[in-house]
């Protein structure tokens, strides 16, 4: 069974229908981008999967266990499901330890002591680990993203979402945010990805879903899907971005 | 001592209420007067005297109200006038309500941007000019709000001239308790007639605030 | 027209006291006030209910009154309905309802400027609102509004002037009483609001020194 099974998801905003039926199903280490033209509905389907947005109808499943519609409290999705956002959101008045270390303690009770640990892995592994005292204003984006991620991590989630993690980036600072979600997927974490770093998502990615007007519209292993697109709509978006 | 009924009271109040108005737009006026002339001295006179005015704001921003009716008080009788309360109130109040006047509209003045001086000045014209047809039609629009707002403030302090003796709404509501003593129904009834004068503007102030800088919030 | 210091002196240690009542009137109120604005504000972010409205009424209504009149009302007031106070606990609890209703509304103004960025991170590490409010939000929302917060309490001390009409002895007290026994209401009025002065400028500097040690965020550059 999949590690996240998405079943007939809609979602309206008002009158304006964004997800109109998303069936997706996930493996555990499975690294899948979403690419689709702006308006198509990729962050919404993102933010479902998290809940910041609440579905209209549909189901969505994480290793077997039900995860929306109030099954899940905040602080039980938020160990299953780690977001990651285009604009970093860290918080200013926090160093980049106490923004990794905040979730694990509050949220899930560890100890201090263990959150401090785990929080220094995470940094550890997206080469943040010197700046362990800085205010986030003190950071670079790049390095903003980096804790970022580290943040998320330290819940110790099943899923990683990643929405346009590098559209806020000097292009400069992209290589190295781009390299530790390399090498999380090297690790086996799962990742779902909404990018427009079209190199990225061929070379790191293991399948890649384009949405269209609020569908899937066409998805498939990376190769495949940006050498012979099956869909007009799919090789105009392709011949539009590059 | 007599029996006062609800009626005897509250008409005794709106009776007094009519001086705490009356002392409140003098004290507004005259603020407004004296205040905007120190605007115009602070925005564009010599240092010393931006300086001056500088430090008169922060004096009168800077003590109790309560004290600068006493000092408007006892300094008239240093000077060799004997004032009335009213006269000290009138004048303390006014150049209270001119200091924090002066204060909001130069931040006006301030927030028109430094672009439209320059264009005044390409155009030739002199700082009184540019003042008053460029600078201040912009800052008017923006010093509505604030102005209607610290009036409230004026309708306040009119209150601290009962202690130099002045018979307004909280001095009449003093001496009815003094003689009906039922001081929680005097005391709410003089409350609710400074809230009746206040609340109205204070909405109108946060209304047009929220006009000027759109529906942002709440 | 001659000014007379020299009859002050001997009353050094009234002015004294006086000093000492407003100091602490003021510490005291500006820990409470802040701390009950901070529960105004939290309760009035989650929406309309009851305690929302009542909280709103609160606000409303001491922002629109005078600070005597409150004033009058509990230390008057509350007696009539048998609930007894003292002179220096009325002067305390308005002062205390005075910064809380005020700072409360200044809170709100920095709360509603949080970025919709920070409550969605919030949001997806799991925190509650209470978590959120505590641990995000607060802390920023008090940096944005400092400013207006350090004026607040100076003139919430400035205007502690009038609890000497309720007979408590503080700073304006000590100036009345020495102006009842020398006749020098001029010069003594003049001492007593510059020592207001000063307070209020010492009140500022305290504030700005703690404000630059709690909000070390804001200051940028690399490390
Ligand atoms: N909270 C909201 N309220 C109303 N409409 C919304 C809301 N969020 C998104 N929308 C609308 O839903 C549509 C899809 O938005 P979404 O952010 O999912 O697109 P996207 O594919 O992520 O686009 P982009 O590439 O620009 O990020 C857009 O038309 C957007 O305006
Ligand atoms: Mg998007």
């Amino acid at each position: 069974m999949a590690l996240v099974a998405v079943n007939d998801l809609h979602k309206s905003f008002g009158d304006l229908e964004v997800l109109k039926g998303i069936d997706l199903e996930i493996e555990a280490g499975e690294v899948v981008s979403v690419i689709g033209r702006s308006g198509s509905g990729k962050s919404t389907f993102l933010r479902c999967l998290n809940q910041l947005e609440h579905h209209d109808w549909g189901t969505i499943h994480l290793a077997d266990q039900r995860l929306d519609g109030g099954a899940m409290s905040p602080g039980e999705l938020s160990q299953n499901v780690g977001m990651v956002f285009q604009s970093f959101n860290l918080f200013p008045h926090k160093t980049v330890i106490e923004n990794v270390m905040l979730a694990p303690v509050v949220v899930k009770q560890t100890p201090r002591a263990e959150a401090r640990q785990i929080a220094e892995q995470m940094l550890d592994k997206v080469g943040m680990l010197e700046k362990i005292d800085a205010y986030p204003a003190q950071l670079s984006g790049g390095q903003q993203q980096r804790v970022a991620i580290a943040r998320a991590l330290a819940m110790q989630p099943k899923v990683l979402l990643c929405d346009e993690v590098t559209s806020a980036l000097d292009p400069e600072l992209v290589g190295e945010v781009l390299h530790v979600l390399e090498s999380l997927a090297a690790e086996g974490m799962t990742l779902i990805l909404v990018t427009h770093e079209m190199k990225f998502a061929r070379d790191v990615s293991h399948r890649v879903v384009f949405m269209h007007h609020g569908h899937i519209h066409e998805a498939g292993d990376p190769q495949t899907l940006f050498t012979q697109p099956k869909t007009p709509e799919l090789s105009q978006f392709i011949a539009s971005i590059l | 001592m007599t029996d006062f009924t609800l009626w005897d009271i509250v008409r005794n109040l709106l009776l007094a209420g009519r001086w705490t108005v009356v002392l409140s737009l003098i004290a507004f006026a005259g603020g407004a007067c004296v205040g905007l002339m120190l605007t115009l001295l602070r925005m564009g006179g010599l240092w010393p005297i931006r300086w001056l005015v500088r430090l008169y704001v922060d004096l009168f921003q800077g003590t109790p109200l309560l004290m600068q009716l006493f000092l408007a008080y006892f300094g008239a009788a240093v000077l060799g006038f004997d004032i009335s309360a009213w006269t000290a109130a009138s004048v303390a109040l006014t150049l209270f309500t001119s200091a924090f006047l002066c204060d909001i509209w130069r931040g006006c003045v301030e927030a028109v941007p430094s672009g439209q001086w320059q264009a005044a000045r390409v155009l030739g014209l002199n700082y009184l000019q540019s003042m008053r047809h460029v600078i201040l039609p912009q800052a008017l629009r923006l010093a509505v709000p604030p102005t209607v707002g610290f009036s409230v403030q004026v309708i306040k302090g009119t209150a601290l001239a009962s202690v130099i003796g002045f018979v307004e709404l909280t001095k009449a509501g003093t001496m009815l308790n003094n003689a009906a003593f039922a001081p929680f129904t005097i005391f709410a009834l003089v409350a609710l007639g400074y809230f009746i004068l206040c609340y109205p503007l204070s909405r109108y102030a946060r209304y047009l605030e929220r006009k000027l800088y759109g529906a942002g919030s709440r | 027209m001659t000014l007379d210091f020299s009859t002050l002196l001997p009353y050094t240690d009234e002015i004294l006291k006086g000093l000492m009542t407003t100091v602490w009137l003021t510490v005291v109120t500006t820990f409470v006030g802040i701390a009950l604005a901070i529960v105004v504000a939290y309760v009035r972010d989650g929406g309309r209910g009851i305690a929302s409205r009542l909280l709103g009424a609160y606000v409303e209504v001491t922002r629109n009154t005078p600070f005597i009149v409150q004033l009058f009302f509990l230390f008057f007031g509350l007696p009539a309905l048998g609930v007894p106070i003292s002179a220096t606990v009325a002067a305390l609890l308005a002062m205390v309802l005075n910064l809380g209703a005020y700072t409360a509304e200044i809170l709100r103004a920095g709360i509603d400027s949080t970025a919709r960025g920070q409550h969605e991170a919030a949001r997806a590490l799991g925190l509650s609102r209470l978590q959120s409010f505590r641990h995000v939000v607060l802390v920023p929302a008090f940096s944005r509004v400092y400013p207006s917060l350090i004026s607040q309490c100076i003139i919430v001390m400035l205007g502690s002037a009038v609890v000497s009409q309720i007979s408590v002895f503080d700073l304006t007290y000590a100036a009345n009483f020495i102006q009842s026994r020398n006749f020098r209401g001029f010069e003594v009025y003049l001492v007593v609001t510059l020592i207001y002065l000063l307070l209020a400028v010492g009140l500022r500097l305290a504030f700005e020194f703690v404000g630059r040690r709690l909000f070390a965020f804001l200051q940028g550059g690399s490390s």
